[in-house]
């Protein structure tokens, strides 16, 4: 990968650092994903309960808890920080997160999907198919959010990092964006939650 | 330090793409979730076909409100939302098989279908607009 020059302002001082461009996707994970939504495929080809279970209980609590830590606990440390140190950890976070959130997100999702399906939650005669219409409901704008603004901005500013000089205000506005939406995601999840639990122990 | 020039850059307006292609995107997730509330069985088509006749007019809107934009990084935007539409392609296959596995046929398949190719074209024009409206043209 080519040495790119870059200018980042510290304390007023521009300066100009030497270093490799923003990776925006890191295709080293590329194969780890791959294994990932293979194993995926296989739980819900087979129908394997365990399987299912597995990757919807361990996907979603890794991304509740992953949003919950972006939005109310990582949001507002970045949001102190000084922009260089803000730029430096926005350029190391972000390219992971490409790949981490969605992978995520279509465990979580497709494995729910069918493992209601197996169990006969999806059906209409299902006692308590009104909360999983609403789960639907709940998945359903957090889905809008994340495409709409989360996923948007974190690959925008991946392309505005990797400029030789980045406009701090634009890096600065997507990164509040991010943060602010991974929390509203996190937020809805408790909700989700709340629903996944009833049903489980209904 | 962020100059005023940086920040006005940053602020400039532009058309509201990001908000209609959520609302597109919204209508698609009713009309889905709608149709999937009722599985096995079949749902009333009335309701996801108006969703699917709102979203696809509103992706529309969002086009034809971009394309009137002269100051715009057209080029940035083809690559990101060809990138983008490629991902999202592998992905609609997918979700595209799950639906033919479970057995869904017919009209209620038709609609998703349609339901899932809007929702295919909506994002990567999402995609491409948030990274191209920070690059300069020249």
């Amino acid at each position: 990968m080519a040495v790119a020059e870059q200018r980042v302002p510290v304390a007023g001082v521009e300066i100009r650092v030497e270093e490799r461009p923003v990776e925006i996707l890191p295709v080293k994970a590329l194969p780890v994903v791959a294994a990932i939504v293979g194993c995926l495929v296989a739980a819900i080809g087979t129908n394997s309960h365990w399987a299912l279970d597995f990757f919807h209980v361990a996907g979603g609590g890794v991304w509740t808890a992953l949003d919950l830590f972006l939005g109310l606990l990582l949001g507002p440390i970045l949001g102190s920080m000084a922009l260089p140190g803000r730029i430096e950890l926005t350029k190391k976070l972000m390219p992971k997160m490409v790949l981490i959130v969605p992978t995520l997100v279509t465990m979580t999702l497709a494995s729910g999907f069918q493992l209601a399906r197996y169990n006969g939650m999806l059906s209409t005669s299902y006692p308590q198919h009104a909360w999983v219409v609403a789960s639907f409901a709940v998945v359903s704008v957090m889905a809008v959010i994340a495409i709409g603004l989360l996923e948007p901005a974190n690959i925008a500013v991946l392309f505005e990092l990797r400029k030789p000089e980045p406009n701090g205000a634009v890096i600065e506005k997507l990164m509040r964006r991010f943060i602010f939406t991974a929390g509203i995601i996190g937020m809805m999840q408790i909700a989700t939650l709340v629903i996944m639990t009833w049903l489980a122990s209904s | 330090m962020i100059g005023p020039e940086e920040r006005a850059w940053a602020d400039r307006t532009m058309p509201p793409v990001t908000a209609l292609g959520m609302v597109a995107i919204a209508f698609v997730a009713g009309g889905v979730s709608f149709v999937a509330a009722y599985l096995p069985k079949h749902a009333p088509l009335g309701p996801p076909i108006a969703c699917l006749v709102v979203s696809v007019a509103v992706l529309v809107a969002a086009v034809l409100l971009l394309a009137r934009e002269r100051e715009f990084a057209w080029r940035r935007f083809f690559q990101v939302a060809g990138w983008a539409l490629l991902a999202y392609i592998v992905i609609a296959g997918m979700i595209e098989y799950a639906i033919v596995y479970d057995q869904t046929r017919g009209p209620v398949l038709a609609v998703m279908t349609l339901l899932l190719v809007t929702f295919t074209l909506t994002v990567p024009v999402l995609l491409g607009f948030t990274v191209a409206r920070f690059q300069r043209t020249s």
